[in-house]
């Protein structure tokens, strides 16, 4: 019999807490029940883009898209679409979201999104790599080992303009080359999968949505580098994606894509899986180097940089997992193809977490170049809580406290930096006016704090003076904010890595959109009425 | 099982000393890592026992000294902070009275001020042992520790 419908259930980290195994299992016990296993299909797949809506399923060929479902929900859905035809109203997406036929889609549904990296995410299976290679997966894995030299790899993501998508930006062709061309042998690649800025998702969603993708774009760039090891190392909190990759590496082993003589070519590399502990410090590439060799994850003193000397001082290519997942688009299509994405300087697509006091949370793929207001009001959905935007905090908590006038800047690279602001790791936190400037500034300061390792005197002693200056605030002395300026710059100047260079972000952009706000708590006003302070100096009171 | 057999899984080599002690701490039902523990991982991988300690007490999610069966970790990194983290942290202190880092005296719960856990979406978030919970409010902390006390108090 011919499956007449397909339903996906978004099967990832946030959506398994709302209960989407459940519901899965009671749509494959309902359909038995009526009879119907032949001719619906239940299939798990990744994120369907939104973290906020519980458990999220699309019945096709309808696309329809029902959000929040409960296993209370599944006999109704059968009984009124599967078997009538009748959309449920009740549960489906509001007409922004995705795959809803209510009104004409909008550029801002899912469906118009330009998608490369998440292209499959939510559409196939990830625990099947049949699924992965039915839509074109590892084609560009043989175009590149049987069709192209390595530096001919090299050139095509140099041309592509591809760069790093874990926050620098550095041109991720040129780091090839420069370990490609490095003397030492052997070389290795790192995938840098320790997601630990706050606010950001991304790489668990692409891990746990198209765990293939990623491992190809490894099998690629070890080709074109010259390594035979790659090493994958997860955030230890990441069960899910540790799972699924590592199931993925062994199918991928089985269909000898990894391992030895890949497409009898004589090219070798394989993949191994490394488990974090609870260090966001480790993000930082040699923090990270220094973790997968077994020691504390303190970052080295650079140069040497790891295309010279990385893995047990050997040259290593270190890429975030977006930025890898980027690689076998470009390798199939071409770099010409990839720069018709995003900007000159920036071509392509970046993937973003959005959060926060704003409607459509969760995961987005849009071109380079999108203002923040567009991801704001327009993916986002705008505000939740129907209240006025106040504070974008751009980038993770090491990025910038942006305010309304500078939400018309486009999303890129270079766009952001006179603004002081950088992509970081593409979280985009969106707080309404009911959110205190200080408050947030205070919860930045305490995870600096947390999480700075101790190697170095200015990181180490300065995030602990900035948490102090901050959480004492109210002692009447306006001078604070020159003091958190003046001890973040030389924390910028003459810290060991980025952690303790980038307080100065959310700092310096927090003084310039909100300096008013902020020297009202000294004198023990806070605006929004978040902060409460004992000792209000007489004659003033709690402005709103 | 045993300390020897977990240690054999992996081949002595000191980059394999995460994955070890991670898997020791979980073997084990007061989940942290204990100074017979470091002494025999240092054996095996022919390491200073210094060396062990220093890297299990650099990582967050080790412990050296006896946990709770059940770990709270909730998240004070700010995308959850400005969603209520601060009440979360606050109901949890009053309904286990203990403060963050403490164990309860029946050894049930451990309270951990943790940074971000990559659920951000489903602000404010916590994580008890492997399961995480999300969207939290007072009283629904309040209805997740009741049950985990009433499914102890079955056993």
């Amino acid at each position: 019999m011919i499956v007449r419908s397909h339903i996906l259930v978004g099967i990832d980290a946030s959506s398994i807490l709302a209960g989407a195994r459940d519901v899965m299992q009671e749509l494959i016990k309902e359909l038995n029940r009526r009879n119907l296993q032949d001719e619906v299909m239940v299939l798990e797949t990744g994120s369907l883009g939104s973290s906020s809506d519980g458990v999220v399923i699309i019945v096709y060929p309808e696309g329809t898209m029902y959000r929040n479902v409960t296993t209370g929900d599944v006999p109704v859905i059968v009984e009124e679409h599967i078997l009538k035809g009748r959309p449920v109203k009740r549960l489906m997406m509001s007409p922004t979201a995705p795959g809803i036929v209510v009104k004409e889609p909008t550029k801002f549904d899912i469906s118009k999104q330009p998608r490369i990296v998440l292209k499959n995410v939510g559409l196939i299976n990830p625990d099947s790599i049949e699924e992965y290679i039915a839509v074109g997966g590892y084609e560009a894995l043989g175009k590149a080992v049987l069709g192209m030299k390595p530096q001919d790899v090299i050139q095509e993501v140099k041309n592509s303009g591809l760069r790093g998508r874990g926050g620098a930006g550095f041109p991720t062709g040129l780091k090839w080359e420069f370990a490609s061309k490095s003397k030492g042998t052997p070389k290795y690649l790192l995938c840098n999968a320790d997601e630990g800025e706050p606010g950001t998702f991304k790489d668990r969603l692409i891990l746990e949505g198209d765990p293939h993708k990623v491992i190809e774009g490894m099998i690629i760039t070890g080709y074109a580098i010259g390594a035979s090891k790659g090493y994958i190392y997860i955030r230890g909190e990441y069960e899910l994606s540790i799972e699924r990759i590592e199931k993925a590496l062994s199918q991928a082993r089985e269909y000898g894509f990894l391992g030895e003589n890949i497409f009898g070519t004589g090219f070798n590399f394989d993949i191994v899986v490394k488990k974090g502990a609870g260090a966001y410090v480790c993000g930082e590439e040699t923090a990270l180097i220094e973790s997968l060799e077994g020691k504390r994850g303190e970052p080295r003193f650079k140069p040497p940089y790891p295309t010279d000397a990385g893995l047990w001082g050997k040259p290593t290519v270190i890429n975030n997992v977006e930025t890898l997942a980027n690689v076998p688009s470009i390798i199939q299509n071409g770099a010409d193809w990839f720069r018709s994405f995003g900007t000159e300087k920036s071509p392509g697509t970046k993937v973003y977490t959005i959060l926060g006091h704003i409607t459509n949370a969760g995961l987005i793929e849009v071109p380079m170049g999108v203002t923040l207001r567009e991801i704001i009001y327009g993916y986002g959905g705008g505000m939740r809580t129907g209240r006025a935007f106040k504070i974008a905090q751009v980038g993770g908590t090491a990025g910038a406290l942006l305010g309304e006038d500078a939400i018309d800047v486009p999303m890129d690279f270079d766009s952001l930096k006179p603004l002081n602001a950088t992509l970081g790791s593409g979280a985009i936190l969106i707080m309404d006016d009911s959110t205190c400037i200080v408050d947030v500034l205070s919860s930045v300061m305490t995870f600096f704090k947390k999480e700075s390792c101790g190697k170095c005197t200015p990181c180490r002693v300065g995030t602990d003076k900035l948490y102090k200056l901050i959480s004492e605030i109210n002692t009447g002395n306006p001078d604070v904010v020159d003091k958190l300026l003046e001890i973040a710059t030389y924390m910028q100047q003459t810290s060991f890595c980025a952690l303790g260079q980038s307080p100065i972000m959310p700092i310096a952009s927090a003084i310039k959109y909100f300096k008013d706000e902020i020297i009202e708590h000294t004198y023990g006003v806070c605006r929004t009425g978040r902060c409460y302070f004992e000792n209000v100096p007489e004659g003033l009171s709690l402005a709103v | 099982m045993s300390i020897e057999e977990i240690l054999n899984r992996y081949e002595p080599r000191m980059e394999n000393i995460l994955l070890i002690l991670h898997d020791l701490q979980d073997a084990k039902p007061d989940q942290y890592l204990s100074n017979e523990d470091m002494t025999k991982v240092a054996e095996y991988l022919r390491l200073p026992v210094s060396k062990v300690y220093e890297t299990a007490t650099f990582y967050g999610l080790f412990s050296t000294e006896p946990r709770g069966k059940y770990i709270i970790r909730v998240c004070v990194s700010t995308p959850c902070h400005v969603e209520g983290s601060p009440k979360i942290i606050e109901t949890l202190k009053e309904i286990l009275g203990i403060v963050p880092g403490e164990t309860t005296e029946d050894g049930l719960f451990t309270l951990e001020e943790v940074s971000c856990l990559g659920i951000c979406g489903v602000a404010p978030a916590m994580i008890i042992n492997e399961e995480a919970f999300g969207n939290l409010t007072p009283e629904r902390v309040k209805e997740i520790i009741e049950n985990l006390r009433e499914r102890e108090e079955l056993r």
